[in-house]
């Protein structure tokens, strides 16, 4: 019997796969979430397709939550911890040029060297720190 | 048309997250745990992600151009620089402490609450410092 969390993943996943070749074949973008949100937000590339499609992002999962009940984020409460999180990842994705969406779903997919290795160091960073931060300090 | 089909890809993969358990930390942090109760599901987000995008590939390589006109994004140069390598690394730690990345960090915002708009704070105040510190970096897409 396989769980039902893997299989809403596997749904989940295809959806966001779905959404990826949407708007790259459609508009002829890559859909990384890093890339658009930064370019919008420090003002060095915004455009209306960008915002319309952070609007989306945003709005979907909202209306998801106003018809089906808001999903458990389990998100930490500890203002220093999201504070640190948030900084990390918002100068780390930039520095990188693109996050779980651009290296991960769209650059994989393309067998880009870059998405991959980047893949690779962020998981690799990842497992890293929950081991430490998790197993040796207890932190979260 | 590029707008209303920015809102659909938007809203698409905002769905997608939020229906795969992407906007839960619990999950993403339980994945990223491989030494304790290893959480696989992220495994077949990821999966289920890349296998429409594999077919989107091949048909942007035969069509060259998108279905508005553009030109499909030429792939990135195989360039491994430390940039890559040390903000992905940042970025894994941060991916890990908080159990978000910049995709469900956006979905979260319409229902997780204060928490969740500090977390998106600080990102926003990362990019902007990023781009403060250095303002004539060249860009280079995934």
């Amino acid at each position: 019997m396989i769980p039902m969390d893997w299989i809403y993943g596997l749904l989940g996943g295809l959806m966001i796969g779905s959404a990826a070749a949407l708007y790259l074949l459609v508009n002829g973008r890559i859909m990384g979430a890093s890339g658009i949100l930064g370019s919008v937000i420090d003002g060095s590339n915004p455009t209306v397709e960008k915002a319309l499609f952070l609007t989306g992002l945003v709005a979907a999962p909202l209306a998801y939550a106003l018809t089906m009940g808001a999903p458990a984020t389990n998100l930490t409460s500890n203002p220093t911890t999201l504070v640190i999180a948030g900084l990390a990842v918002g100068i780390g994705t930039r520095m990188a040029n693109g996050c779980t969406s651009g290296h991960g779903v769209c650059g994989i997919s393309r067998f880009s060297v870059r998405g991959i290795v980047a893949t690779m160091v962020y998981l690799g960073a990842g497992f890293a720190t929950m081991f430490v931060g998790r197993h040796l300090l207890g932190a979260f | 048309m590029r707008a209303l089909f920015a809102l659909l890809s938007g809203a698409l993969f905002g769905l997608g997250l939020t229906v795969s358990g992407m906007t839960d930390t619990a999950k993403v942090q339980g994945w990223l745990d491989l030494f304790g109760a290893w959480d696989p599901t992220l495994a077949f987000v990821l999966g289920g992600a890349i296998l429409p995008m594999l077919v989107a590939w091949r048909v942007a390589a035969a069509r060259q151009r998108a279905v508005l006109g553009t030109p499909i994004p030429a792939p990135s140069e195989p360039v491994l620089d430390a940039r890559l390598i040390g903000g992905s690394a940042l970025f894994g730690v941060g991916w890990a402490i908080a159990g978000l990345c910049p995709g469900p960090a956006l979905a979260v915002l319409g229902f997780g609450g204060g928490d969740a708009w500090l977390f998106f704070a600080a990102m926003v105040a990362g990019m902007v410092i990023h781009r403060l510190t250095r303002p004539g970096a060249r860009r280079q897409p995934a």
